[in-house]
């Protein structure tokens, strides 16, 4: 076990910094730093002094290897943009994006599940029809332009809820929350429709297809034949043995979950990670856009990391396999 | 009996005929395919030839005629003067283009990948699938983008807005061949265990051989139904990306550019540049998206 | 720390929604008379005010420190912290300002010439954003506590317009702070300057959350007379769609970057006012005239070498189509390659013909391209109004003339390198102009590069007989005779056709009923001059 344990850290390290090589090589492509950060009049001679200043007339390794050897400390540098220290910056919009992430995940958990049995019991009712016909529509349009519309009916013509931001929030333990205000939480419902759309989709096709599966399965035959209410069957079965791969896909997920939170932050002016990034990019940030990518890589290590220990803890035939996997 | 031919048996073709939602997905998808397709012919004016163009036509709303020039569009035109049917056919066709190419090379890297895990197994094995764990993980619009800026970066100025597209199809490809190689490669170690598979090995026939003859036909069916929800993906990836600014040149605008373009007049009284194209993509993503559907429930042999 | 608005304007939204249809207008008058929730594109970078030298950190800047002079409205300048300001009558080197007297900063401190000499000092220093600016600047003294001398290193008639966005901080709390020099990237620091403040402004700041939102109230302390507005809540919102919203639903009051084609909507709209105005920003298409061959085109020769070409492409462009239709009317077409606003300007340069494309086409094949040619034309598309589309537009029209052009449109970071390093063709670009002079014009966009000189010349243009003419205008006491020599270099660059220029940017701000507020030609509105009128 510990064994295991130690050769997957040593595998993650390697990932981190397999993802610090590649993001770093690419931030040269993404434009000239020195052209935002200085005024027109500046001269061609000062702007290439500040660009030895920044280091980046430095030879490709050696950036790199000093990027390393400060980020190892949690020294991420200081933004070019902003001008504020890198880490701070994003910590401070961290739980923005975390919230929204977190919100929208449930609430495509919640329905998608719903859903998903639904339409896998009913296959061939008219309303899975429309569930399934109308939850497509979600994947068949580009997220931004649903969030645009979205803003356009529910914040102009309704006026129900606030078109953009974060509404007021509140400090618990050095963590902001909108969620203990009523501004923050009609802040959220927008984004996280947005965001969640697409995932809650997915999840519902996923239920359904394992729900179809299992519901043909062997044992699920004999626990009708030994007489098992429907009931008893649909849920105490069926559904049970389906959310070990649902929880599985929707955990390995977030990543994808924080990838259109770039799209819907900026629609929103969601002021998370997400939404600095792209300001980032534009700007060619690149101690910001360094210290995102390794954080989006750092949530990925950890998600396959536990994803991967419960089920060396759950599945034994997972050991017996790794051990001969070894040979 | 082949795989290939298990494929298109009666029980496909009956579960075809008895669903209306997958005739209706059908013809859909091949009238759009075809429109797109056949774009330059069927047209009434060829958007992106910018000669043709009289800025003066800008804005004109659907079938009234043009405040200037007189001129009447059956659904207006954009702020360029371009007709916006003539300018939805031929997106259509550029969005199909990168949405195939997308899907084909994304496919073609997948089963590789995919045997060549399944197959050897081993540090091979390992290898390729930690990498597709990263990618699967990491997000693919982030992965788009990254590759998108690498590529400019290696190709000189000149040439990339002919390639910029070509660096697209690469960049939603990459970000995309993962789920083909997992699929293909759990199939592979199945059949690779199963007996006729020892057995052929052991006379002596060509591992590459095996693979085309037994192994690739078993896995065509969940690789036709990811491909068919690959599609659609690809083509609202196309749209994303060209929101983040990356994209095909404005010139040559495809669905996912236009609808980009066509947001802007969301509050300026010209709904007509965002409508139109969104239904446009919405029909296209959406009948793609239930014909994958339906093949999947139609592929399921425990389902029939 | 957390931030509390009196009333959510959703909640009050979705009462009125139900209550009446006339939502809209219950939600505005619900609104606060005093606090103004004003939106734009972008937040300011920093609250350092010698650091980054770009708009929108200057604006919000202008209402947390003040300037010696200031610029108004129709471009003039105007008494700020300094009172008087004239060159020393015994030596044209020196600039002497008379200092505004009674004036406190936030923190209670005495404004003195002390801390005008720190604030020289400071703008002056290496990592300062605005040096360019400052460049000819020898030193400064404190003559007495409310006279400073501003010593040059030469005549320089025209400093003193440099020093519209040049704040004056307190020398003592910088030096408390620790904060005597602005940021320096590479010392991996954070500057104290960067998140607090301390000036003589009309406003202070309360808090701020980068990019998120900045609150500002009224200083009760302040030398002028008070504002109507006494809270500034700011928030940036960078989609142009996403703002236009927040105005329609009564979340934001002002919204200063409004896109052109959302004007005559807004206008039309009941509780929506739309204020106009000129910008000081000329938007041109330039080319590179002088290298031996393009390194884009299909041809062996440089094309744009050829006046016939430069000729052909100015009867090519439709200004007047572009203006009404990409601009939907929001520009001034010109030809001369600068705004009104800045000296030098004159009406014959502005004028311009219909556009000729028979005769056009003729000049192409007169130059020896008989089947044309083709070229890549570099454009930003998030930097000026309707940029892309300009280009676009452009496109066709040189494509009607036997010009193939390939249309590079990019994001500003990898757009603007081009120019500078010289790696653009062809390319769009616009120009403000903050000194109100034609030198500035002239000394990056028309000189020859070297040193200081022409880093945005993407023209290549050279000419010596006028780098000394340029050169000569920087020294110039005598302002009739330099403003015929400012004719003179026009002439010569107008004859030689550096600059395809299309038109001069508009601005436009959009609020809500009952707020006035002037357009700003360097995009820097100023709250303190808003007015309410219900």
């Amino acid at each position: 076990m510990l064994a295991y344990i130690i050769r997957r850290l040593l595998q993650s390290v390697l990932v981190m910094l397999v993802v610090a090589l590649v993001s770093f090589s690419l931030f040269r492509f993404v434009g000239d730093p020195i052209n935002s950060m200085v005024g027109q009049e500046t001269s061609i001679a000062d702007r290439d002094a500040l660009r030895t200043q920044l280091g980046l007339n430095d030879p490709f390794l050696v950036q790199f290897a000093g990027f390393i050897g400060r980020a190892v400390q949690g020294d991420f540098g200081i933004s070019y943009r902003l001008q504020q220290p890198v880490m701070e910056l994003i910590l401070s919009r961290l739980p923005a994006t975390l919230e929204l992430a977190l919100i929208s995940g449930i609430v495509a958990f919640v329905l998608g599940v719903g859903f998903g049995v639904y339409t896998a019991l009913r296959r061939r009712g008219w309303l899975s029809n429309a569930i399934m016909t109308v939850s497509l529509i979600g994947v068949s349009l580009p997220t931004f332009l649903i969030g645009v519309l979205l803003i356009w009916v529910f914040a102009v013509e309704l006026q129900w809820l606030p078109s953009f931001g974060r509404g007021d929030v509140v400090w618990v333990g050095g963590w902001p929350t909108g969620l203990l205000t009523a501004s923050g939480r009609a802040s959220l419902v927008l984004p996280a429709i947005t965001l969640g759309l697409y995932q809650m989709t997915l999840i519902m096709r996923l239920v359904r297809a394992e729900m179809l599966e299992v519901l043909r399965a062997d044992y699920i035959k004999f626990a009708r034949a030994r007489g098992l209410s429907n009931r008893a069957v649909n849920f105490g079965h069926a559904l049970k043995n389906t959310m070990v791969p649902v929880i599985t896909i929707t955990g390995l997920q977030l990543g994808s979950i924080i990838a259109f939170a770039i799209i819907t932050e900026t629609v929103f002016q969601w002021p998370g990670v997400g939404a600095l990034f792209i300001n980032s990019v534009r700007f060619v940030d690149v101690p910001v856009m360094a210290a995102y990518l390794m954080l989006i890589a750092l949530i990925f290590v950890v998600i396959n990391l536990i994803v991967d220990l419960l089920y060396y803890v759950v599945d034994p035939r997972l050991r017996v396999d790794r051990a001969n996997a070894r040979h | 009996m082949s795989a290939l031919a298990r494929l298109w048996d009666s029980d496909i073709a009956y579960s075809f005929r008895t669903s209306p939602v997958a005739i209706v997905a059908a013809a859909v998808s091949v009238v759009m395919i075809l429109a797109a397709v056949l774009a330059p012919w069927i047209a009434p004016y060829n958007p992106f030839d910018p000669g043709s163009l009289n800025l003066m036509d800008g804005f004109t709303p659907p079938g009234q005629p043009n405040a200037f020039t007189g001129n009447t569009y059956v659904l207006g035109t954009d702020n360029q003067g371009r007709d916006i049917l003539s300018t939805i056919l031929y997106g259509a066709r550029i969005s199909l283009f990168v949405g195939f190419s997308a899907v084909l090379f994304a496919m073609v890297l997948g089963i590789g990948l995919g045997l060549l895990a399944g197959w050897r197994g081993g540090w091979v094995d390992s290898l390729l699938m930690r990498i597709a764990d990263v990618q699967l993980s990491f997000p693919s619009i982030l992965i788009a983008l990254l590759i998108f800026g690498v590529a400019r970066g290696f190709i000189p100025a000149g040439m990339r807005e002919q390639v910029a597209i070509w660096v697209l199809i690469v960049a939603i490809g990459l970000s995309d061949w993962v789920q083909y190689a997992r699929v293909v490669r759990g199939a592979t170690m199945v059949e690779k265990g199963k007996e006729y598979v020892q057995a052929a090995r052991v006379i002596g026939v060509h591992p590459a051989r095996i693979v085309l003859r037994h192994i690739l036909p078993n896995v065509m069916g969940p690789v036709l139904v990811i491909a068919t929800i690959g599609l659609a993906l690809a083509i609202i990836a196309e749209a994303t990306l060209s929101f983040l600014g990356v994209g095909v040149p404005p010139t040559q605008p495809s669905l996912g550019t236009l609808i980009r373009i066509g947001q802007q007049y969301l509050f300026s009284g010209e709904w007509w540049i965002l409508l139109f194209p969104s239904i446009a993509l919405l029909v296209l993503a959406l009948s793609v998206n239930l014909l994958g559907d339906w093949l999947r429930d139609a592929l399921n042999p425990r389902l029939r | 720390m957390a931030f509390q608005t009196k009333s959510p304007a959703w909640t009050r939204g979705t009462r009125s929604a139900l209550l009446a249809g006339a939502a809209l207008a219950l939600t505005l008058s619900a609104a606060d008379a005093n606090t103004l929730r004003w939106a734009r594109v972008a937040d300011a970078l920093t609250l350092d005010p010698h650091s980054q030298n770009e708009g929108p950190t200057s604006t919000l800047l202008h209402h947390i420190y003040e300037t010696l002079v200031s610029r108004a409205t129709d471009g003039s300048l105007q008494p700020r912290l300094a009172t008087e300001w004239s060159i020393h009558p015994d030596d044209d080197t020196v600039w002497v300002f008379k200092l505004r007297e009674g004036v406190t900063f936030h923190d209670g401190s005495a404004f003195t010439a002390e801390d005008v000499v720190f604030s020289v000092n400071r703008v002056t220093a290496e990592s300062s954003g605005f040096k360019a600016l400052h460049a000819a600047v020898e030193s400064a003294e404190a003559v007495d506590d409310h006279t400073v001398h501003i010593k040059m290193t030469g005549p320089s008639p025209l400093y003193v317009q440099n020093m519209t966005n040049f704040f004056i901080m307190d020398k003592d709390w910088a030096e408390a702070n620790g904060v005597e020099l602005p940021q320096n990237f590479a010392a991996g620091e954070e500057n104290y300057a960067v998140r607090n403040a301390n000036g003589t402004g009309p406003y202070t700041l309360v808090s701020r959350d980068p990019e998120v939102r900045t609150v500002l109230q009224h200083f009760e302390g302040h030398w002028a007379e008070a504002p109507e507005v006494t809270e500034i809540i700011y928030t940036p919102i960078s989609e142009a769609a996403t703002r236009v919203a927040a105005l329609l639903s009564g979340e934001v009051d002002v919204v200063q970057d409004v896109p052109v084609q959302d004007i005559a909507r807004l206008e039309q709209t009941e509780g929506i006012t739309v204020t106009a105005g000129p910008e000081n920003r000329n938007i041109f298409f330039s080319y590179d005239m002088t290298s031996e061959r393009l390194a884009s085109a299909n041809v062996d020769d440089n094309p744009f070498a050829k006046p016939e070409v430069r000729e052909a492409m100015a009867l090519a462009l439709d200004r007047d189509a572009i203006q009404q239709v990409v601009m939907r009317g929001q520009s001034q077409p010109s030809a001369a390659p600068l705004p009104p606003f800045v000296n030098g300007w004159t009406e014959e340069m502005n004028a311009y013909g219909a556009p000729d494309y028979d005769r056009a086409a003729e000049l192409i094949r007169e130059a020896g391209y008989p089947d044309g040619f083709s070229v890549d034309l570099n454009c930003p598309n998030d930097r000026y109004l309707n940029d892309e589309a300009i280009c676009q537009a452009l496109v066709g029209m040189l494509s009607r003339i036997g010009m193939n052009v390939n249309l590079v449109s990019q994001t500003r970071s990898l757009h603007f390198p081009l120019i500078e390093n010289w790696e653009t063709d062809f390319y769009l670009l616009g120009w403000g102009v903050p000194t109100f002079d034609s030198a500035y014009v002239f000394n990056f966009l028309v000189h020859t590069r070297e040193g200081s000189y022409g880093s945005y010349n993407g023209a290549r243009y050279s000419n010596p007989e006028l780098d000394e003419k340029i050169e000569a205008l920087a020294t110039m006491t005598d302002l009739e005779a330099r403003d015929a020599l400012i004719a003179e270099i026009w002439d010569k660059v107008m004859e030689d056709r550096v600059f395809l220029n299309v038109h001069n940017q508009m601005l436009a701000y959009a609020m809500r009923d009952g707020i006035n507020l002037e357009v700003h030609p360097e995009n820097q509105p100023n709250m303190t001059t808003v007015t309410f009128s219900d």
